[in-house]
């Protein structure tokens, strides 16, 4: 028993929604009065009720979490990972003791460190150097520890140059940067991180992940990740916890969570590709269509998948020249890339009366955004007729490609591909 | 379970937990928040650390025009700038730390709602950092007292102006604990943030400050002596100015009430720290 770095047992934590302030002094005075004075049980704690922030509850007082009972091994890097509102944050709350649980106990053996936000406490008139001290300070370090590791920490963050300036007068990524630096060199028995590497630029956050591998594998440290990247889970973690609406819903190696997670988000409505055919030839029956091996109207791309199949398969009683369009929208409807040998290579499919199938193994791009897509489908003759439309017929959620790259793309600021130059 | 668990986090903790042990382990954070107020302080000023003088000595101007000046309320023999000076040293030495207490949880929101350490650091620190203030108007102050005592007035020094670090200590606990009653209370009533800003104000009317206790007589002067600073602001100018009066029964109870409220103060404090990230 005694490899268990960190111990959650039975925790819970309530919140009230609403504005605290209306009403907060009578539900106080009432609290007291049934349990100190009258010994019942709290008048709030049993009207809570589970955190789906969707529909309207009837009640003020949600569980962010409840019931989360797990056991971390020393070293163990454990991703958590969630929709928003799921509870990750809450969790860690708890552990950096931010926050006092409404129910249960953890236990955890050695100093915890977080990384909730980076560079907490800095001081916009206090130089680059006073900051470090003060925010090593705050995260637990004495001065004479600070001083041994301040090159260390200055050279990570790459700020040498302006180490006697006021952080106010630093761009905002070097104030990140300082701030994880600090961090980083924390050397806590137990590290909770939140996000911190949706910030920087992709030099440092190959840098920031490798420091966090560093610290998890190099030097066995617990670590606890709470990150919507989920290539960044995969790479760095060995065993991921789900939470979905304060509850835990899967625990386990670490794909088949975020596997877990991905085909749970997307499950917005359980339908077929078949059932967005929006026009046909009468001649043309369809029986099934296939993307990426399945026929339902959710699917997703992992990491390192190059390739991705599309089989159609039906019965014509009229022979067709044809070619498979294939069209990957944004979720806005943007177009973003498109398969079209047909019109601009004559590459054509002569499909005879019968049953027919048709595949087509499309290469992906080496470097591909993350993100989730919409999918066109169209069998027609190139500016001559439509066979077959099918409209937004699947979500296709791609983690993103990003071999010898430290992270994948964001389709938001990056765009769908990444280039790459000759030497 | 025989683990030996280094960190037991539990819904309920005990009344009084005041972990005197962690507060010794951030000892180094408590040094950078008392740096960190002295150092922003006079950041981008060109007089600089004067500041710190400037707004005693405009003050005590002040009050010599006005209330000994217009009001010509007495300063029973004193000289009116060692009178006011003192008065609004050791009073600002108060409302300063009082301040810095009152504000813990609401300006350290952002802090205190990403890391963990004792929440009694920041506090202590402002304490810390305003005693540091009060010393270098302390310097002004025995400057001006010599300058007097070489143009021939006459100044007694008494014996009891050896309880002076005790004073300073005792206002020092008084700001603190009230402080910290306010800061837990305000982290979920804001009211009270309105209340507390000129209930100071008139608290200092409260205290002798700009008039000797001698001044007032009967139902007025029982009155004053209720309040526990008042033995701490005559003490002192009994000690050194030759006027106010030490009055050994009036410490003791500014002591008892200090202490009482400090004890009240640590268990509210207590309570409140540990959630008050879901109420701030």
């Amino acid at each position: 028993m005694s490899d268990i770095a960190i111990q959650f047992e039975n925790v819970g934590k309530l919140y009230h929604l609403g504005s605290v302030g209306t009403g907060t002094l009578s539900h106080d005075l009432n609290r007291w009065w049934q349990t100190k004075i009258l010994r019942k049980e709290d008048p709030y704690l049993r009207i809570g009720e589970t955190n789906d922030r969707a529909h309207r509850g009837n009640s003020d007082f949600v569980w962010a979490l409840r019931d989360i009972n797990f056991d971390v091994k020393q070293g163990e890097v454990v991703g958590i990972i969630g929709k928003n509102g799921a509870g990750k944050s809450t969790l860690l709350k708890l552990l950096s003791r931010v926050t006092a649980p409404t129910t249960g106990v953890i236990r955890a053996k050695g100093r915890i460190a977080s990384l909730l936000e980076v560079g907490t406490g800095f001081h916009q008139e206090m130089t680059g150097r006073e900051n470090i001290y003060m925010n090593g300070a705050i995260m637990g370090m004495t001065r004479a520890e600070i001083s041994r590791k301040l090159d260390a920490i200055v050279d990570f963050a790459g700020v040498e140059r302006y180490l006697d300036t006021p952080v106010k007068r630093y761009s905002s990524g070097m104030t990140v940067r300082l701030g994880f630096a600090v961090a980083a060199f924390l050397e806590p028995e137990i590290l909770v991180v939140d996000e911190v590497l949706a910030v920087g630029d992709a030099e440092f956050q190959k840098k920031a992940i490798g420091k966090m591998q560093d610290v998890s594998r190099g030097e066995g440290r617990t670590v606890l990740f709470v990150s919507h990247n989920m290539a960044a889970v995969r790479s760095l973690c060995q065993r991921g916890v789900v939470l979905e609406n304060g509850g835990m819903v899967f625990d386990g190696e670490v794909n088949d969570a975020v596997d877990h997670y991905i085909s749970g988000s997307f499950l917005v409505e359980d339908k077929l590709i078949a059932d967005s055919i929006t026009y046909k030839k009468d001649y043309i029956n369809i029986n099934e269509i296939l993307i990426n091996g399945t026929t339902a109207n959710q699917t997703s791309l992992h990491p390192h998948q190059q390739y991705l199949d599309v089989v159609i398969c039906g019965i014509t009683r009229e022979a067709m020249k044809c070619e498979v369009k294939f069209i990957l929208k944004k979720t806005d409807g943007t177009p973003m890339a498109a398969l079209v040998e047909g019109r601009y290579k004559g590459k054509l499919i002569d499909v005879k009366v019968g049953p027919f199938e048709i595949a087509k193994h499309i290469r992906l791009p080496k470097y591909l955004a993350d993100g989730d897509y919409i999918i066109d489908l169209d069998i027609h003759q190139p500016m001559i007729q439509d066979y077959l439309r099918v409209r937004n017929c699947c979500t296709l959620h791609i983690e993103g490609f990003y071999n010898e790259f430290a992270r994948t793309l964001y389709l938001a600021h990056e765009g769908l591909i990444g280039l790459e130059s000759d030497e | 379970m025989t683990d030996d668990w280094t960190l037991v986090i539990k819904p309920k903790k005990r009344l009084l937990d005041l972990d005197l042990k962690g507060l010794w382990r951030y000892r180094d954070l408590w040094y950078m928040y008392v740096r960190r107020d002295i150092v922003t302080f006079y950041k981008q000023t060109i007089l600089g650390p004067l500041w710190f003088l400037i707004q005693p000595v405009l003050t005590t101007i002040m009050y010599m025009f006005v209330f000994g000046g217009l009001a010509k309320i007495s300063t029973d023999g004193a000289p009116q700038p060692l009178f006011y000076l003192s008065g609004i040293m050791l009073w600002n030495y108060f409302s300063d730390s009082f301040n810095a207490s009152s504000n813990v949880f609401t300006n350290n929101a952002s802090v205190f709602g990403k890391v963990y350490f004792p929440r009694l650091v920041v506090p202590l620190a402002g304490l810390t950092s305003n005693l540091l203030k009060l010393l270098i108007q302390l310097v002004l102050f025995i400057l001006v007292y010599i300058g007097y005592r070489i143009a021939g007035v006459q100044l007694p020094i008494r014996p009891a102006l050896l309880l002076f670090p005790f004073l300073v200590l005792l206002l020092a606990f008084h700001a603190l604990s009230w402080g910290l009653i306010i800061s837990s209370v305000t982290s979920k009533y804001r009211d009270l943030k309105f209340l507390v800003a000129f209930g100071l104000q008139l608290f200092m009317y409260a205290t002798p400050i700009i008039y000797p206790l001698s001044a007032a007589t009967g139902r007025i002067r029982t009155a004053l002596e209720l309040n526990p600073l008042t033995p701490i602001f005559e003490a002192f100018k009994y000690g050194c100015l030759g006027c106010g009066t030490l009055s050994w029964g009036g410490l003791l109870y500014s002591t008892v009430f200090m202490l009482v409220m400090l004890f009240i103060s640590l268990i509210v404090f207590n309570r409140v720290e540990r959630n008050f990230m879901d109420t701030v």
